[in-house]
């Protein structure tokens, strides 16, 4: 279901209505359901060998020494690394993901040095000429450590008393300056006008404190790399990331490389997240094949997935907000801590940013902590760090409209921000569709339809920024006419099918004659990676400007052909066109004829797109949710499910509808289940499928999506990123039909069977 | 002249004024301006910021024009996970 706003792009622009915003069979798709396409463990090179990682134990412990002497002298061993292997690097921060993160400490990351951080930190690691003789030398390699105190939850870390991580992390953000290094890595503070003032107006003032348990990104296919280095330094590798220009970037620092000499391609990719925005294999499989001069193949287990992978942050929030008896909210408070894992860079920093985005407020002051703790390294997921901050604010907004007996939608429209509406975080917003979206969900049949008992509803908003960034696209004419579309950003949400449409109607060519590949990083320029909902957005901009080469070119050589002036042709429909008495002498010239003579007329015809893309318009979007309760088991079950998110414009609306869904359905498992569970000795104890309970088709509805378009003016076709939002909403939706469901205002996540259980058994209400 | 406003903790580094009326008319000369008046800034701006003018948020951009009643906020970076 779509509904265009009146200013959406697209129509109006001069762009023609071809195959953008149809649904179009994806170009990749035969080979993903045919089990042909290569995903990262499916690349293999004569004579490879396989690597293996020596993990922690250990949640943290001071690495007293490695001896790798009888590992090395297993026959079938070609290679042992550790952290001899890796040159410390300098404190210098990079932009990873969602956050900033120091290369001392992506070294020390992907290889420990004076100390293990976690359980399943890397080692050491070998490279046989199997899987069964790497396995055999990790046990033969001798590492001494130093076992120290560890501390697992993020409010503990920050106590003065607390193990400490790292002795000279000092807290930046606060003044004065601390005199004692301790766990909290950064204060950071979003304030504008006076929350003080602002909260002796409200009539109402509701303020509570919640828990959110980190998650992992769950992606399907894991972590794996393929490496081969040449005698000359030259490197090759295959990896499944979402940014192979990234990785090469990494790897280069990290190991001494020359970039130029490094080549790195992005191999199918089984789902990401933002968890593949950072380097663990890579590193190590390009260091073990240096050393042994032969390909090395590593891949994780799941169960290393879990452990040494980056989940998103757990994280504790105050929320304090005021409104006026009739519902207008004039204050908003919050204070954020999150867990940033092992070394500082948490999704904090937007985290405060997003909390009140949805909503126009006078005066808002948030904080937060950045802090670290013996779990691994947090990595981006989905809009990294607003699904938290924005849970726990829909939870409070809905308490709010109940205490005051307003309509929950109503409530978010009287507060909903809008163009003009000065953003929680500074700015003002251009235009924007969040009250679109809340009126298309209170439009739906699903909205009015009676619940039964034990049965709830909920419903809340979200908000993502979105970004533009560093794109390179080229465009090829064949001789045959047909188009070859290179793209720099590995496709993971269907990518390749929204820019095929692009190509398509920008050259006037049928969808099919447009070949799409994902080049590797020797054949473009530079492209930051795909996240941030910028791929689309990002590469369809830099598509226009390689498509209008093209035509410019096409033009000049018939205006050469014909021996006529510019303003004598157009280019329309895929081919140049002569205008006026021109037209009574030549002949409309095709894409492909202009092909099939190219060498004649000057050589081969194509064009590059180099941007850096700016004017990403940011997505709202609102979920409802209808659930059940059982009282006698405290199971939950969705029972129905509805997404309106605004897009902008969507290039491919069942790829955006799947972005949509796909979000719904991680934010279900964020609310409901799905939780890493340490033990006192800090170790990880459900690092699997079957104890990390994330949602399969059977737990869940099918997602009913509403595709709001509210063109984006700064985008050629109007189009907003649409990847991050989804996972916004589902959170506080979840929470929010829990309390309609039960009475209980549930305050920690995941809302699962025993907590629930515990909860109506407090309350004497376990019996249906 | 625009109306420049820090958000978040760049105020820290100003003696905590986060709000400025500069004779800017691209990002590379607000930065330049912005690390002349508070050097501590410099650093800080060179290694990542993002600049909404007039709503519109931008990264990385040295060169986007600025208004003279251009409404100008100096934020933190934002990237994201996909």
């Amino acid at each position: 279901m779509t509904e265009t706003n009146g200013h959406a792009n697209g129509q109006s622009n001069g762009h023609p209505q071809g195959f953008v915003g149809t649904r179009q069979i994806r170009p990749d798709g035969v080979d993903k359901v045919t089990g042909r396409a290569r995903f990262g463990a499916d690349f293999n090179l004569p004579g490879q060998l396989i690597g293996r990682v020596l993990r922690s134990p250990h949640a943290h412990a001071r690495i007293v020494s490695i001896d790798t002497s009888k590992a090395e002298a297993l026959p079938g061993v070609k290679a042992v690394i550790t952290r001899e292997d890796f040159a410390d690097q300098p404190s210098e921060f990079i932009p990873a993901g969602e956050m900033m993160m120091n290369y001392k400490d992506v070294v020390r990351n992907v290889m420990a040095r004076e100390k293990a951080l976690y359980e399943g930190h890397a080692v050491a690691a070998v490279a046989a000429t199997s899987t069964a003789i790497a396995r055999r030398a990790l046990k033969l390699i001798d590492v001494k450590y130093e076992v120290l105190p560890h501390v697992i939850d993020v409010v503990e870390a920050m106590r003065p008393d607390a193990p400490l991580l790292h002795d000279d992390l000092f807290t930046v953000g606060v003044e004065p300056k601390p005199e004692k290094p301790s766990n909290i890595a950064k204060r950071v503070e979003i304030k504008v006008g006076d929350v003080e003032a602002g909260f002796k107006k409200a009539d109402l003032i509701v303020e509570r404190e919640f828990k959110t348990a980190p998650v992992h990104q769950g992606y399907i296919e894991p972590h794996a790399a393929l490496a081969t280095v040449s005698e000359d330094g030259s490197t090759e590798l295959w990896t499944t990331t979402q940014g192979h220009f990234i990785v090469r970037a990494h790897c280069a620092r990290l190991l001494g490389l020359d970039m130029g000499k490094v080549r790195v391609t992005a191999t199918e990719i089984g789902g990401g997240f933002g968890g593949k925005t950072v380097v663990y294999l890579e590193p190590l499989a390009i260091a073990l094949s240096r050393k042994a001069k032969r390909p090395v193949k590593m891949v994780m287990s799941r169960e290393e997935v879990f452990k040494a992978s980056g989940p998103t942050s757990g994280a504790t929030v105050r929320v304090k907000l005021g409104a006026t008896r009739d519902g207008k909210f004039v204050a908003a408070f919050a204070e954020l801590k999150y867990q940033a894992g092992a070394f500082q860079g948490s999704p904090v920093q937007p985290g405060t940013m997003c909390a009140y985005a949805p909503y126009d407020i006078e005066h808002v002051h948030v904080i937060g902590y950045d802090v670290v703790s013996n779990r691994p390294k947090v990595a981006a997921y989905r809009a990294p760090g607003a699904p938290i901050s924005e849970y726990a604010v829909e939870s409070v907004v809905d308490e709010i409209a109940k205490k005051l007996g307003l309509d929950p939608i109503e409530l978010r429209m009287m507060n909903a921000a809008h163009e003009g509406t000065k953003a929680a975080y500074g700015p003002k917003f251009g235009p924007i569709g969040l009250e679109e979206t809340l009126n298309s969900i209170k439009k739906t049949e699903h909205w009015n339809t009676p619940l039964r008992k034990w049965q709830g509803r909920g419903v809340a908003s979200g908000f993502w920024f979105n970004i533009g960034g560093e794109t390179s696209v080229s465009l090829t004419v064949n001789e045959d006419g047909t188009i070859s579309l290179m793209a720099g950003t590995p496709d993971i949400g269907g990518l390749r099918a929204a820019l095929t449409s692009v190509v398509a109607d920008e050259l006037g060519v049928p969808y099919e004659k447009v070949r799409p590949i994902i080049g590797d990083t020797g054949s473009l320029g530079f492209n930051f990676l795909t996240g941030g909902s910028r791929s689309a957005f990002s590469g369809s901009m830099a598509i226009v400007e390689a498509a209008k080469q093209i035509k410019n070119e096409l033009i000049a050589r018939a205006c050469k052909l014909w021996e006529a002036k510019p303003d004598q042709v157009e280019f329309k429909d895929g081919a140049v066109r002569p205008l006026g008495a021109l037209a009574e002498k030549v002949k409309p010239m095709t894409i492909a004829e202009f092909a099939k003579i190219s060498g004649k007329l000057g050589g081969p015809i194509g064009g590059v797109g180099r941007i850096n893309a700016q004017g990403a318009g940011p997505s709202f979007g609102t979920h409802l949710v209808d659930l059940e309760v059982d009282p006698e088991t405290g199971r939950t079950t969705i029972l129905r499910y509805t997404v309106a998110q605004d897009a902008g414009r969507a290039l491919h609306p069942a790829y955006v509808e799947g972005q949509f869904q796909g979000g719904a359905v991680q934010g279900i498992g964020w609310a409901l289940n799905e939780e890493y569970i340490y033990g006192e000795d800090g170790k990880l104890q459900n690092a699997g499928f079957l104890d990390y309970r994330m949602p399969v088709a059977s737990d869940v509805p099918m997602i009913d999506a509403i595709l709001v378009e509210v063109g984006n003016p700064k985008h050629p076709y109007g189009v907003r990123g649409v990847g991050e939002t989804p996972i916004v909403p589902p959170l506080g939706a979840i929470a929010n039909a829990m309390e309609s469901a039960t009475g209980i205002r549930f305050t920690e996540l995941p809302m699962s069977p025993p907590k629930v259980l515990k909860a109506l058994k407090e309350q004497g209400r376990n019996k249906a | 002249m625009a109306r420049v406003v820090l958000i978040g903790n760049l105020a820290q580094l100003t003696g905590g004024v986060a709000e400025f009326q500069l004779r800017a008319t691209s990002v590379k000369q607000l930065f330049q301006q912005l690390a002349e008046l508070h050097p501590a800034l410099g650093p800080h701006l060179e290694e990542g910021v993002a600049v909404a003018i007039d709503g519109q948020i931008y990264q990385d951009s040295l060169f986007e024009p600025i208004g003279a009643d251009s409404e100008v906020f100096v934020l933190p970076q934002i990237a994201g996970g996909g």
